[in-house]
């Protein structure tokens, strides 16, 4: 059935993939991480009593999570350095490169969504956990990373990784401001040497290897974290 | 030690707390009792400051509980409190429960915290369990450890809220006869409980609460032998008549 077909072409370009690859998981680690710390900092404000805190923090959070992520990354690649422009006034003034402004972008985008995320771990801690800390004389500081944030970040493992599996497939669409990601190494090659079915069968294979074993790392985390509790 | 003067509060249009004044002696063991919703948990969580109040005071050794100027985590360190539920930190190790606000809040090293720790689990009969997680626990273990956590701070007071509520029967006792010893030792105290055995045997004063207002403040023997108000007397002829 595929006698048609050459599959040599994925031996052949193989390095090249694997480049494309460290540089789609780099950018997945890296946007997750500063999306995480973010994101957490985004859900303190948005759970705080002030309204100088949460409704900044809401107001960031309902954009983003209403703008196509696509629409971001072009944002940050086009339009913040003609923005840097304007302020500074300095004609001269580039961009930051693409691999910056997509990673800013990554993480900001990712940022909203892990504080909804964040913020109902924060919520899932009892109530009395939190006035058992204050009982103690910790202050707001202390309690939240003593006593509460340990225990929502180990309630939210399994959907923390959920959504970084999510933002994997998504570092895909780093094609729009010419960076070479997997996907856009395998595109490149398949159309350099014509093998466009064979590529993206592979491409498909390869994200849905990666994808699936790291649902089911996911899964088995949440059967560990069951049994402990 | 503990002075509550004219404390009200509400939650929205529903008044919580009608007008309470009360006052706890240093070395002075109060129980307050009453049928559930009358305010008697809310009562004592205004006394350090987790439940807010719209009007009235509270002092605590001569501090202030609602003034905004007050260090309230600072005071709060020298209130012990003990809850229902227990609320020990269910990620850290017995000691480290213990030895957490030593070292945050006292400034303790972990070594002194450590040993402190000991020293009071021991106290509670549960040195055997130091590296153990609540989790692995039974109820009446983990409350006496609630209880060691609270005494490391060293307080000057103890507010008890419903200690036992929540255990099974044959584990009662084994946190009254920790909370027994604490009151012997001359702790000041401030005990929500149902447990009228535990104030017969070491309560000074017994407070009856009902719909938020204290109806009842009397000496141990004037409550339990000759109530004045109707609802108290009601109320013990449930509890104690069964």
């Amino acid at each position: 059935m595929f006698s048609g077909f050459d599959f040599d072409v994925i031996q052949r370009a193989l390095p090249y993939l694997g480049q494309g690859m460290l540089f789609s998981l780099g950018l997945t680690v890296l946007a997750m991480l500063g999306g995480i710390v973010l994101g957490t900092l985004l859900a303190l404000m948005r759970l705080s009593h002030f309204r100088l805190f949460n409704l900044p923090a809401s107001g960031y959070v309902n954009l983003l999570r209403s703008t196509p992520l696509i629409l971001v990354i072009f944002w940050f690649y086009f339009l913040v350095p003609l923005a840097v422009k304007k302020i500074t006034g300095d004609t001269y003034a580039t961009g930051i490169g693409p691999f910056h402004s997509a990673l800013i972008a990554f993480t900001m985008f990712e940022a909203a969504y892990y504080c909804e995320i964040i913020r109902a771990g924060i919520q899932s801690v009892p109530s009395g956990q939190v006035n058992a800390a204050y009982a103690l004389g910790l202050n707001y500081r202390q309690a939240m990373m003593r006593v509460i944030l340990p225990q929502a970040f180990r309630n939210m493992i399994p959907i923390l990784l959920t959504q970084g599996i999510i933002l994997f497939q998504d570092t895909s669409l780093v094609y729009v401001v010419g960076l070479t990601d997997f996907m856009g190494a395998a595109s490149k090659i398949a159309q350099r040497d014509g093998r466009l079915v064979e590529m993206y069968l592979f491409a498909a294979l390869v994200y849905f290897v990666f994808c699936f074993a790291a649902s089911y790392l996911v899964k088995s985390l949440q059967a560990r974290y069951k049994v402990s509790r | 030690m503990i002075e509550i003067n004219n404390i009200s509060k509400w939650y929205g249009s529903f008044q919580v707390l009608k007008d309470c004044t009360t006052k706890v002696e240093k070395g002075e063991v109060v129980v307050v009792c009453g049928p559930s919703g009358s305010g008697k948990s809310t009562l004592i969580k205004c006394v350090n400051g987790l439940e807010p109040f719209q009007k009235g005071g509270i002092t605590v050794g001569g501090i202030s509980v609602g003034d905004p100027k007050t260090d309230l985590p600072r005071l709060r360190s020298r209130i012990g409190m003990v809850f229902q539920n227990f609320e020990l930190f269910p990620h850290m190790t017995v000691t480290d429960n213990i030895c957490l606000a030593q070292i945050k809040v006292l400034g303790r090293s972990r070594e002194e915290a450590t040993e402190r720790a000991l020293t009071l689990l021991k106290r509670v009969g549960l040195e055997e369990q130091a590296a153990k997680y609540p989790g692995q626990l039974s109820g009446g273990q983990q409350q006496r450890v609630a209880i060691a956590r609270a005494l490391a701070m060293d307080p000057i007071t103890m507010l008890f809220d419903e200690p036992t509520s929540a255990l099974d029967p044959e584990m009662i006792n084994e946190v009254l006869d920790v909370m027994v010893k604490l009151a012997t030792e001359g702790m000041t105290m401030m005990v929500v409980t149902h447990e009228m055995g535990f104030a017969r045997k070491v309560a000074n004063r017994v407070i009856f609460m009902d719909q938020g207002e204290i109806v009842e403040d009397a000496t141990k023997d004037e409550f339990f032998g000759s109530p004045r108000s109707e609802r108290a007397q009601q109320f013990l002829s449930k509890i104690l008549h069964h």
